[in-house]
């Protein structure tokens, strides 16, 4: 074998090598995530950590159920809030916007996605958080959920945008054409034609928003309030439960991995495996959605 | 007869109403959708102009130039900062570019070869597609977490540069990995094809006329990595330690700018060097994003000179 034969059967190996990177890191994260938190399952106990509300490490109390309340809470805040401004501006920008104003708004939202966490976490900072300390009900601090949703409904609109822009865009021009040749206005044609074949990558859109909602840290961190307490409503009044205080499951990891030991320690690595699991599931669903499409394309 | 006409005169009223209708409805919805984009807009307009224009008075030759002096008043600049922002790019970009292009080539050019027929590899590289699809969507502070088991304290290589890099590269090894391999997948076949008839083998092909023809994707996946570890604070708020001063080594902990911003809203609250802070990395974005459309337009005037 001549030497230039050797060496492309050399570069080979070593291009797979690479390849095979990506799989040896997942697990190593699954890995050294889960074996780090190994003490605190057994010696905590897996209920005693999911089901118990109080986290304080300072007597051994290590329930992860507020964090979770706490994520879920503020997930679903940014959902609300997000999701219709984002397929909103994905309708806009596919069907109804004309082609200057797509080339002002498509890199504007492209911007929106770029800019660090920290920032916007310092915008809420300074604005958000004396916009809402200013209503009128005991123990509003201004930190807590209503800040924290509507900043991470800024962050995760990009990501549904684009995808549901791409979803829309995906629909065959046909469709249009049909519909609007049986007489369908042009919102009817986009309402009953375009959307419903496109639903499945707008719902995979919004199940990724889902999950880069789920891993904010930073940004969480800094408008939630990181109170380890399970979000309530601070009044009679159930919208005051958006007032509340609360911790994510990410904040929890951040705030104390530094300086915690032991089975503290341990138990934040819990966390990490509460979260990572959490994604794995969203992100697999949204996988599953936008494949079952495919394969449905396919047999038509 | 009358009653015939009169019947279907009405009927054509009662479209012509519900036309009418329809059309109002549609003009509504219209309205809220351009109501929509206009707000996204608006979001980005008030945000980056609150940040550049509040950042920008703390701002001065000083702020840029001068290290940050520690402290509970946030006193002091940015210089080190910076430095270590660049530090810590350069870094994991080293670690992550080969890697990633690497991986993207086997992945588009080995995948389809005949002499791969064993099932074995077969799978190792669906399995390697499914993982990048993974590792896109698992949060940075799982990285961090990851980081700090692995490279802070199993390896000991301690609250260091070095962690913080390889960290940091495991997160952007999806991108560099997925612009890669767009990049690779718009290279025409006959560029291969005519490259092997002439007698070369795979893998000068692969280095001598593919990887030159798809440069501009993979610089853009390069230019985007870039800007996500100048955003990425999670990772680093685990793995780097936070020190202010300037590494002289990777085994010395550091602070970048998205880190620094965060000390100072959270430990010192010094609102206004954080905001100036912010006006920097704003900035840095505003210009990667620039220069990702820049290179991205040539890659296209490119693919079209080529047809």
């Amino acid at each position: 074998m001549s030497g230039r034969m050797i060496a492309d059967k050399v570069v080979k190996y070593i291009l797979f090598a690479s390849a095979i990177i990506s799989i040896i890191i997942v697990l190593a994260i699954g890995f050294f995530i889960f074996r780090e938190s190994i003490d605190a399952w057994t010696e905590i106990g897996v209920s005693e950590m999911l089901f118990k509300t109080v986290w304080r490490p300072g007597i051994d109390q290590y329930g992860i159920l507020a964090m979770i309340a706490g994520s879920l809470s503020v997930t679903f805040g940014a959902i609300l809030l997000g999701v219709p401004l984002a397929l909103g501006c994905a309708i806009f920008l596919a069907e109804i916007a004309p082609e200057g104003v797509q080339a002002v708004v498509r890199p504007a939202v492209q911007l929106l996605a770029g800019i660090p966490s920290v920032v916007y976490g310092l915008f809420g900072m300074v604005i958000l958080v004396p916009l809402i300390r200013n209503i009128d009900v005991p123990g509003n601090s201004g930190y807590g959920l209503l800040a924290a949703s509507i900043v991470l409904a800024v962050m995760i609109l990009p990501t549904i945008a684009s995808i549901a822009e791409d979803a829309i865009r995906a629909v065959p021009e046909n469709y249009r054409h049909g519909s609007l040749a049986l007489g369908a206005t042009k919102w009817q044609t986009i309402t009953r034609v375009i959307l419903p074949a496109g639903k499945s990558g707008i719902i995979a859109g919004v199940i990724l928003g889902v999950g880069r909602a789920l891993g904010e840290t930073m940004a969480m961190i800094m408008v939630i309030g990181n109170s380890a307490i399970m979000p309530r409503p601070l009044s009679s009044n159930p919208l005051t439960f958006f007032l509340s205080q609360a911790r994510t499951l990410t904040g929890n990891i951040a705030v104390e991995i530094n300086y915690a030991t032991g089975i503290h320690e341990s138990a934040l690595f819990a966390t990490g495996v509460v979260l990572f699991g959490l994604i794995i599931v969203v992100n697999a669903s949204a996988r599953w959605i936008i494949r079952s499409q495919k394969y449905v394309e396919k047999a038509n | 007869m009358d009653e015939r006409s009169s019947e279907i005169a009405l009927i054509h009223k009662a479209q012509a109403l519900n036309l009418k209708k329809e059309h109002r409805r549609q003009s509504f919805w219209v309205a809220l959708m351009w109501l929509f984009g206009l707000i996204t807009v608006s979001i980005l307009i008030l945000v980056v102009g609150y940040v550049l224009l509040k950042g920008g008075t703390a701002i001065n030759w000083e702020f840029l130039t001068t290290p940050p002096k520690g402290g509970l008043s946030g006193e002091g600049g940015i210089s080190t900062t910076i430095g270590t922002t660049f530090y810590l790019v350069g870094l994991t970009l080293l670690i992550a570019t080969p890697l990633g292009v690497g991986a993207a080539m086997f992945l588009i050019e080995y995948a389809g070869e005949q002499s791969l027929g064993s099932k074995f590899l077969r799978s190792m590289i669906s399995i390697a597609n499914f993982a990048v699809e993974t590792l896109a969507g698992i949060p940075s502070i799982i990285y961090g977490l990851f980081g700090y088991a692995l490279f802070v304290s199993t390896l000991k290589f301690g609250f260091s540069l070095l962690s913080a890099a390889l960290a940091g590269a495991c997160l952007v090894l999806p991108t560099i990995i997925r612009t890669t391999e767009e990049a690779l997948l718009a290279v025409p076949d006959d560029y291969r094809r005519g490259s092997l008839a002439l007698g070369a083998t795979k893998w000068q092909t692969l280095y001598r006329v593919v990887l030159p023809a798809s440069t501009p994707g993979i610089i853009t996946g390069i230019i985007l990595s870039v800007g996500r570890v100048i955003s990425e604070t999670a990772i680093f708020y685990v793995t780097l330690g936070g020190s202010y001063r300037m590494p002289t080594s990777v085994m010395d902990s550091g602070r970048t700018l998205a880190l620094h911003l965060y000390y100072l809203a959270m430990d010192t609250r010094a609102f206004d060097k954080a905001m100036g802070t912010g006006a920097v990395l704003v900035v840095m974005i505003i210009l990667i994003n620039l220069l990702i459309d820049f290179v991205s337009r040539k890659l296209t005037a490119g693919v079209r000179r080529v047809r």
